[in-house]
């Protein structure tokens, strides 16, 4: 049993598991997970929007939990397992998901999106048959001012169903 | 946004954890999930000189029985209790509220001790367990205490809980089988802050009587309120939920805010109080019939 100390300005070198890379990088106590990872590893792919929590365009799997990356701090972060929305799919490839996005026009500036791709991704896990309120229940923790959320709700819907009749 | 700089410690266990509580307890914040200290150290509203985070401790993400009591760890997440079996049995009213509580995203690492820690007048999960009749462990150098939630909860962010303490656990009464519960809320959006909530449990004699009631009201007063039901205990059921709403809209001293007036609140606890009433009896009468 230890107590980690991290002291305040002091930074420190923080390892962690990238979209299936070992990557490290220099933080300090109060750097915000977010920021880390745009900074340091370069996930641009992690937007910053409100930074408290509610608008939802810095969620990305920790565990493959889906959580915000603004609440949280990059020295918790040591030793877990991040994907950002660059992991979701390989390199030039497009994910189910992805692919309902884009058919479904269900972007328009893209900023809200990488966000809610990730929670997609944990949903779609736990909930492989979702009905469109459970959809926009998990919607409800993304803010899109582009799209008025129905399209993003059929790209999910249809996602979903394809990703049933394949698996 | 940034957070002032802080000290950041990580304990792994318990006992740890109250030692660096008991030295720098006055000017340290307990991390747990982040999801109200988070926003809270961005936008500076907090300036700890030291953040404890507890988010590894393994001992406080248990769920267990004792007696009659269910016992949810405070680093409990609120998915892992929304997806938790027992608590879907035997605490139905945390089950009922928590899908209300915040988004997907942020149950998933918010947990049950940080909001009952917190304790914002219109949090469920401290509503939950007021109107469960529930408890708060506390633990510190001293020792460990027990509250009642109602005695917990002092105001709007204010508890009992001492600078050297940390909430440990949350005791919820083990539900019997022919109990009924209602939770609702009324919030501009789903997920935010509700301006008013309220919530329920009764259990009801053979003949349709109300033999167990508690009702509790949140956002409307600056902390989790218990409406005193006393005076309906033995009343026919069919009866009641007109005349607990008028008491309880009466009973209470609502706040005043930018998202709602002092008189929307009472109109609000009417209408809630008679919903989450008729739920929970429509519950009990449903399980009642099951068990014969």
């Amino acid at each position: 049993m230890t107590i980690l100390y991290r002291a305040a300005g002091a930074r420190f070198t923080l390892e962690v598991t990238l979209n299936g890379q070992r990557r490290s990088g220099q933080a300090e106590p109060r750097m915000l997970l977010c920021d880390f990872l745009r900074h340091e590893l370069q996930a641009f792919g992690v937007h910053v929007g409100c930074e408290h929590g509610v608008c939802g365009a810095c969620t990305i799997l920790v565990d493959g939990i889906a959580v915000r990356s603004c609440t949280q701090y990059a020295a918790q972060a040591d030793g877990t397992d991040i994907v950002t929305a660059e992991g979701l799919a390989q390199p030039g490839t497009l994910s189910e998901v992805q692919r309902a996005f884009a058919k479904h026009h269900a972007l328009q500036c893209g900023f809200c999106t990488p966000g809610i791709l990730c929670s997609v991704a944990h949903f779609l896990r736990e909930t492989p048959e979702p009905d469109e309120q459970r959809v926009r229940e998990m919607l409800s923790g993304h803010i899109c001012r582009c799209t008025g959320y129905t399209s993003i709700v059929n790209a999910i819907l249809e996602a979903a169903a394809t990703m049933r009749k394949g698996s | 946004m940034k957070p002032v700089a802080f000290d950041y410690y990580r304990p792994e266990a318990l006992s740890e954890t109250v030692a660096l509580l008991a030295d720098k307890g006055d000017e340290a914040a307990i991390l747990a999930g982040g999801m109200t200290l988070g926003p809270m150290l961005n936008l500076r509203v907090v300036r700890p000189h030291s953040v404890i985070d507890i988010s590894r401790i393994q001992a406080l993400k248990t769920i267990s029985v004792a007696g009659n009591v269910v016992i949810t760890g405070a680093g409990l997440t609120q998915s892992e209790a929304l997806r938790s079996e027992r608590v879907a049995r035997e605490v139905p009213l945390l089950a009922m509220a928590l899908p209300w509580v915040g988004h997907f995203q942020t149950r998933n690492r918010g947990t049950l001790g940080g909001s009952v820690a917190h304790a914002d007048p219109s949090a469920e999960i401290p509503l939950a367990l007021v109107a469960c009749g529930g408890t708060v462990v506390l633990q510190s150098r001293r020792g460990k205490r027990r509250l009642a939630a109602p005695e917990f909860f002092v105001g709007a962010l204010v508890t009992q809980r001492q600078a050297d303490e940390i909430v440990t656990a949350l005791e919820w009464p083990r539900s019997p089988p022919d109990a009924g519960y209602g939770f609702t809320e009324i919030a501009q959006r789903h997920g935010d802050f509700a301006i008013a909530a309220a919530a329920c449990s009764v259990r009801l004699t053979n003949s349709d009587r109300v033999e167990r009631l508690a009702v509790g009201v949140g956002g409307v007063e600056d902390r989790p309120i218990a409406i005193d039901v006393s005076g309906f205990l033995g009343q026919a059921a069919g009866d009641i939920p007109a005349n607990l709403s008028a008491h309880a809209a009466s009973s209470v001293t609502p706040m005043e805010d930018r998202s709602a007036s002092a008189d929307y609140r009472t109109a609000l606890t009417k209408v809630l109080v008679e919903r989450v009433v008729n739920s929970a009896l429509d519950m009990a009468r449903l399980q009642r019939a099951r068990l014969q």
